[in-house]
């Protein structure tokens, strides 16, 4: 059997001290709390900053365990830095599918809009970056939630608002539905939010296979599906495009775009 | 087999790239390298050619294999380029006879300000439509010719060929037709603006032998056809970076314009087949030319440093991990807490025209976080735009209705909220934001009779995003009094501390 990895070991009972402190810890005291010499210690700790497992105070210097990091939803992308390398394949699915097209990141059970591309009709429209969509009433927010299962454990049925007859309200409903956008890898959202609308979303898949986001577009029902309530095959064969396009862009060095 | 894409080849200053379009002028593919960046001394920037040419048939290959395409699938190749940077090379070998010297280098200054007593300096402008500057390609020549032993000689007897870096590109694509294309041309200070030919009072008063000097072409035609990895293919279009944005935002009547924010960003303004003389420290430039039809003139407005500062403040302070970072940062303070960056790195370019400035960060105090500083960083953008488009608006009776922009810094909401804010006009962002690359793409697409005119490719911009200005006016006018403050902070540093 293959020797245990000691920096692991390491980091890991440093982070149970961590998380088990009351207060913030020196370096001298975490040293010698896993007997490690100071310098060891601080080594260890520079690069627990650096991958965000844990924090420095400012004014003390002490350490204390990163905020959010192991919180429902894990560690989240810069949503900035996602428009950014998104706003190349994002354009183009709104030119093609000739709808309306956000990216969203998980914020709780929800859905953040951070890019908006209009519809390519020459219209007035508003884009509503910085909305905050229903995890179970939209397409974008089903992605993100049926991809981070810990996102929405916190969701009972009280918290499942009713906005039409059509809204899953149930969490058993919920359940069987985000199984089967797991299975099929895509969300569909069929006046659920708001009757005359309707929605289709992808994940998007950063380094490590984590979902950090979700790709979708939006319009009219009969625009986006079919009479028969299916929707169209070209358009979510287009967002499933843009979403593969996007998470290749993820997976290439930052340092690079 | 009906070739199904054009390809787009934008040689920039920190990358090459190649992009496949399809017909709807949508961005289908993309690869990118990145070159390296030479800084021998204080004030010189420098590029290796040879590398640059290498990445561009590499970033070729692998866009095409993205998409499973070959070289009979491409219409054409339309190359957008940095511009005024300047490459010479054997002629016999095709080897550089040194690094490329990049339009942001400023080893030229001394030199320059020699030139302005010399006689005829005070025609310059007149002839070319530009200022006597280091900023363009004759200078730059001038000092590799003088300052490379031997070359001079070399040169005169016909061993050496220049050319900008469509010029270089041109050359190794097609196996060495030797060719410049008007645009980029009207940047080196050697071609009469109204003409459209090398000028010998120019090419004298510089020193420059007429044997090294490419021929100047239109913009849109078939130079030659490409060897290699592009083998058959027509290189069938070239257009300075900024002339490609113009393009590719179908700017093409009088009174449209747009700005491209990138490394530097830049503010175009068509003025028609006319060209209009700046008296506010403005370029005129050429703006494109079909073959066999006259040109069209721009307006230009130019400022060096914008998205090099975000680069900056992530590379020299190291307080993001990436650009788009800024915006993050940015939106942890209301806003800049009285604090202005002025980044005349290289001295400050349109309206100002001041290349002995230093930039400046004024208005610290202890307060001031590093999110105050990322907002006063995307602040330098919107102010340094005004100034250009004030200018602008002094010299023609053309008033833009809203601002046209692309580039990579059009993904920064905060940013471009800022420039509506600023200059008090609606910022629209055309739904491919690449338009540099799409303007060679559409030239090329022209050229070779893939898209049929000029209106056919206007139904294809469409409006991805709007910003509208919501800055109370007292409050913008306070803000612009205490950056133009900081801005002359910064004048004469260099000519008062002797710092280079």
């Amino acid at each position: 059997m293959p020797g245990s990895i000691q920096s692991i070991e390491r980091a890991a009972a440093i982070l149970e001290l961590l998380a088990a402190a009351p207060v913030p810890l020196r370096v001298s005291e975490i040293g010698s709390a896993v007997q490690l010499p100071r310098a060891t210690a601080h080594g260890i700790l520079r690069t627990m900053l650096d991958v965000g497992w844990i924090e420095q105070d400012r004014v003390s210097g002490k350490y204390l365990i990163g905020e959010g990091r192991f919180a429902p939803g894990g560690r989240q992308v810069d949503p900035n830095e996602l428009r950014a390398r998104s706003m190349n394949w994002a354009d183009p699915l709104a030119a093609r599918s000739g709808e309306a097209v956000r990216v969203a990141v998980p914020e709780g059970p929800a859905a953040r809009v951070i890019h908006y591309v209009f519809r390519p009709d020459h219209s007035t429209q508003k884009a509503d970056v910085g909305a905050l969509l229903p995890g179970h009433a939209s397409a974008l927010g089903k992605v993100l939630l049926a991809f981070r299962p810990s996102a929405g454990q916190a969701l009972t049925d009280q918290a499942l608002t009713p906005y039409t007859s059509r809204t899953l309200t149930t969490r058993s409903r919920l359940t069987s539905e985000l199984a089967q956008v797991r299975r099929q890898g895509w969300a569909v959202e069929q006046g659920e939010r708001q009757m005359d609308l309707a929605a289709l979303a992808a994940p998007l898949t950063g380094l490590g296979g984590l979902v950090v986001g979700a790709v979708g577009i939006h319009g009219a029902v009969d625009r986006i599906c079919d009479p028969n309530g299916v929707p169209r095959p070209r358009l979510l064969a287009l967002v499933q495009e843009c979403s593969r396009a996007i998470g290749r862009e993820l997976h290439t060095p930052r340092t690079q775009a | 087999m009906k070739p199904r894409f054009v390809m787009a080849i934008d040689q920039g200053t920190t990358s090459t790239r190649a992009i496949l379009f399809d017909h709807g002028g949508q961005l289908v593919a993309v690869s990118q390298l990145e070159h390296h960046q030479y800084f021998p001394k204080p004030g010189w920037l420098e590029h290796d050619p040879a590398e640059i040419w290498r990445n561009v048939e590499k970033v070729a290959r692998r866009v095409l294999a993205d998409v499973g395409a070959r070289a009979e699938d491409i219409a054409a190749v339309g190359i957008a380029n940095q511009r005024e940077t300047i490459v010479l090379w054997d002629r016999r070998t095709g080897k550089p006879v040194r690094r490329a010297i990049v339009w942001q280098d400023t080893r030229t200054d001394a030199l320059v300000d020699e030139l302005q007593h010399a006689p005829g300096a005070g025609q310059i402008t007149e002839l070319t439509g530009l200022p006597l500057s280091s900023y363009f390609s004759a200078p730059k020549v001038r000092w590799m010719l003088e300052e490379t032993p031997g070359l001079r000689e070399r040169a005169e007897r016909g061993e050496v060929l220049f050319g900008t870096m469509e010029s270089w590109l041109i050359w190794n694509l097609t196996g060495g037709v030797h060719v410049t294309d008007v645009t980029n041309a009207s940047r080196t200070l050697l071609m009469n603006i109204r003409s459209l030919k090398w000028d010998p009072q120019l090419l004298e008063f510089f020193g420059i032998p007429e044997a090294i000097l490419p021929q100047i072409r239109s913009s849109l035609e078939t130079y030659g056809t490409g060897r290699g990895v592009l083998e058959g293919v027509p290189i069938a279009a070239a257009l300075g970076d900024q002339q490609a944005a113009l393009f590719g935002q179908t700017c093409f009547a009088a009174g449209e314009g747009k700005c491209t924010y990138g490394t530097g960003s830049f503010l175009l303004l068509n003025t028609g087949t006319e060209l209009v003389a700046s008296t506010h420290g403005l370029l005129t430039t050429v703006a494109y030319q079909v073959a066999g039809q006259p040109a069209h003139y721009a307006l230009e407005g130019s400022i060096a440093i914008t998205g090099s500062l975000v680069q900056w403040f992530r590379d020299g302070l190291g307080l993001i991990g990436s650009a788009a970072e800024i915006e993050t940062l940015a939106r942890t303070v209301e806003d800049n807490g009285g604090c202005y960056i002025v980044p005349a790195f290289y001295g400050l370019f349109a309206p100002h025209w001041r290349p002995e400035a230093r930039g400046i960060i004024a208005g610290l105090t202890s307060y001031i976080t590093k999110g105050h500083l990322a907002r006063a960083v995307l602040e330098s953008t919107g102010w340094q735009t005004r100034e250009v488009l004030d200018a602008m608006n002094a010299d023609s009776s053309l008033r833009l209705r809203a601002l046209k922009v692309d580039g990579g810094m059009t993904s920064d909401n905060l940013l471009m909220q800022f420039v509506a804010d600023v200059l008090d006009v609606p910022v629209v962002r055309p739904m491919v934001a690449e338009t540099v690359s799409l303007g060679a793409g559409y030239a090329a697409g022209l050229a070779v009779g893939y898209w049929s005119d000029l209106e056919g490719l206007r139904r294809n911009w469409h409006l991805a995003a709007q910003w509208q200005p919501a800055m109370d006016p007292a409050r913008r006018e306070a803000e612009y009094r205490n950056w133009t403050y900081a801005v002359e902070l910064t004048l004469d540093w260099t000519s008062k501390t002797g710092a280079q």
